[in-house]
């Protein structure tokens, strides 16, 4: 009995009742499709959070002061500074506390350490962010409060991947100068001066009672959430420090790796410098540096608990076809039982009966296995609860393959029944 | 195939019994039978239902042992073999034709004859070339691709020994081969059986109707699991009494 006979007749019995195998079909069929678009729908809404993770700036990192230690860290800020070189006292420890808890502080130096440093090779970029909080812009008779003051550098536009739209940006020359200009982002120009945005720049707005010169507005970047990333106001640390924030810690320092795939070897260089400055180990870091990648990695990993949730489900509905194919296999051997005695007494072994049965078994999960992948192919293609699927390949080659699995495992029972059966009450039964 | 060892019973029983049940319940189906039969020989076995010849034709035919007793089929000690080999010897040595023809549905003639031939391993080509040959031996070459249903109950027992011959068996075993058919069908099969017995087939014809048996060269009669008699109505080497030269199929 070679492979070709025993799948005519198997074919043969898959074709001798059409409906039925095209119902058994249809649980396998219904399993695979879901089990492909499921897993689509959570891989698309993982590339979804990716993608907006992604337009933030998937190669930026952010240091941060992660315990507020002792202040002892003099905010001296006098004159050219970043990028000119600060004359900042980075390394201060409280002087009457002999046990020195050292400041947990982000300092101008730092950043410039970064900056400067030959072994931060994988670093494009540096800019130390202040941040001023509860700012009122007026101008005009129309006032805002303004939901982010940064006061930066010039290189901060690059690194968060700002444009600006009207206007020019602030320059180094700026911020060594400690000028009072001040960048808009576009809800700001909008609350101030109306849709004409344009307008706005080369006025003087009133930031807290501070005259800033607005020099630009930045292009918008839309929302994330509850977030609105256009209610903000990007001006020189130096001018900031001068008038909003005091000359207080820096609250982050942004750096920007070379590429997406540099983050994690930039993330090492930075921690290599500043562990050297702040005198700490990874075990006593008293800062820290997070990646877009490491929230991306984050909400990564949740969605994939999610994605196999899906998968799980649809998994049990494929497992409920191979259920139904063993129902509708043991139907087929008590109904052809005579075909089987038959069979075996004009020679068939023990062997080819369970080949037959279990080809049969197969064919039926093999169709629902093909038009199930062409379903769930298909299905993939549409805009499914807000999210678009993007098909996973291992899913069709899992899902296919289980499919067939479930065939041979679901089959391997009736086949054996039928194997069995000894021929003369095989023969005898009507 | 007949050639090879003429000295050699097809079937050579010793002292057969089949018991079914146990303890009170006990049936004695087959009790002590011994049976020889010989290459060439072409013999009816007779009885009423619960006579025993059911069991007989079942142990004869490899569907089944007996409890006790020694079966040699071609000399091969059959009670030995495991189910594999059982199956093959089936396949290889035994022509089966039962009354209820047992073609396989929705398989035209032409598959049905091929398919002893499918399970013994042989290629495509040389299955269709013999299947197609013992069609034509029994006279439904122009009914090769139709399906059992297309099929009279004489054309459908016709295929079912076309099938049973395909192998080249040694032996033919035929249980109630005419209990389904016409009279007029009934003679066409019998007739096929005569020839089949002039060109030195091993027949063995189970049946309760005198007038099948009575186209074999031996008669036996069975009751209550025994052999109570075995009448010889013409030789080995003599075709079967019934036989009609003019009908003969060059064999």
């Amino acid at each position: 009995m070679n492979v070709r006979e025993t799948g005519r007749f198997a074919w043969q019995g898959v074709t001798a009742n059409k409906t039925r195998s095209a119902l058994t079909t249809l649980g396998i069929l219904i399993g695979v499709a879901a089990v492909i678009i499921l897993v689509a729908v959570g891989t698309g809404s993982s590339k979804a959070v990716q993608d907006s993770i992604g337009a933030l700036g998937s190669n930026t990192l952010t240091v941060t002061a992660s315990s507020g230690g002792g202040g002892g860290t003099a905010g001296g800020f006098p004159g050219g500074g970043f990028p000119g070189g600060g004359l900042f006292g980075g390394d201060t420890t409280t002087s009457e506390n002999a046990t020195s808890t050292r400041a947990a502080e982000l300092t101008m130096d730092d950043a410039e350490a970064i900056a400067t440093s030959d072994e931060a090779d994988h670093v494009l970029g540096v800019a130390p962010v202040v941040s001023a909080t509860s700012v009122t812009a007026t101008y005009d008779g129309a006032s805002h409060d303004v939901g982010t003051f940064t006061g930066t550098t010039a290189a901060y536009l690059l690194i968060d991947n700002s444009e600006v739209r009207h206007g020019n940006a602030f320059t180094d020359d700026d911020y060594t100068a400690h000028r009072r200009v001040a960048l808009l982002g576009q809800t700001v120009a909008e609350e101030l001066v109306g849709d004409d945005v344009g307008t706005i720049v080369g006025q003087t707005v009133s930031f807290n009672g501070f005259q800033f010169e607005v020099v630009g507005v930045l292009a918008e970047k839309g929302s994330t959430g509850p977030m609105d990333s256009d209610d903000r106001v990007i001006a020189p640390a130096t001018a900031v420090q001068d008038t909003l924030s005091g000359y207080g810690a820096l609250s982050s320092i942004s750096v920007k790796a070379t590429s997406a795939d540099d983050v994690t070897a930039a993330q090492s260089e930075v921690q290599a410098i500043l562990d050297v400055r702040h005198d700490v180990s990874s075990a006593d870091r008293d800062y820290s540096v997070t990646s877009a990648s490491s929230i991306l990695e984050a909400a990564t990993s949740s969605n994939q608990t999610f994605t196999v949730l899906l998968g799980a489900v649809a998994a049990i509905s494929l497992l409920v076809g191979g259920i139904g194919v063993m129902n509708i296999m043991l139907v087929t051997v008590t109904e052809r039982t005579r075909e089987i005695g038959i069979r075996k007494a004009i020679g068939a072994s023990r062997a080819d009966i369970i080949g037959q049965f279990l080809a049969e078994a197969v064919l039926l999960s093999l169709f629902g296995g093909v038009v199930g992948v062409a379903a769930g192919l298909i299905g993939s293609q549409f805009t499914i609860v807000g999210v678009e699927p993007v098909v996973a390949p291992y899913s069709v080659f899992l899902a296919f393959g289980v499919a067939i699995l479930i065939g041979l495992f679901f089959g391997l029972y009736p086949a054996n029944r039928a194997a069995s059966l000894r021929p003369i009450e095989a023969l005898r039964y009507e | 195939m007949t050639g090879i060892a003429p000295a050699r019973p097809v079937i050579e029983l010793t002292g057969t019994t089949k018991v079914y049940g146990q303890g009170e319940a006990e049936v004695r189906a087959l009790d002590g039978v011994d049976l020889r039969v010989g290459h060439g020989d072409y013999v009816a076995i007779m009885g009423a239902s619960g006579s025993g010849k059911s069991t007989l034709m079942n142990i004869i035919g490899c569907l089944d042992v007996g409890t006790s007793g020694r079966y040699l089929l071609d000399g091969i000690d059959v009670r030995r073999l495991d189910e594999r080999r059982l199956s093959l010897v089936r396949n290889r040595k035994i022509g089966f034709v039962f009354q209820s023809f047992n073609l396989i549905a929705r398989t035209s003639a032409q598959r049905n004859v091929e398919l002893p031939l499918a399970y013994a391993g042989v290629r495509s080509a040389e299955r269709a070339r013999r299947a197609a040959a013992a069609l034509a031996r029994v006279g439904l070459s122009d009914r090769a691709d139709h399906v059992p249903a297309e099929l009279s109950g004489g054309q459908q027992q016709r295929a079912a020994v076309a099938r049973a011959l395909v192998t080249e068996p040694v032996l033919l075993l035929a249980d109630e081969p005419t209990g389904a058919l016409d009279s007029h069908s009934t003679a066409d099969v019998l007739a096929l059986f005569d020839d089949l017995a002039v060109s030195g087939r091993t027949l063995v014809v189970i049946t309760h109707e005198d007038e099948v048996a009575h186209h074999a060269k031996r008669i036996i009669r069975m009751s209550d699991g025994r052999i109570v008699s075995d009448d010889r109505q013409v030789g080995v080497e003599q075709p079967p009494p019934r036989w009609r030269p003019s009908r003969a199929v060059v064999w």
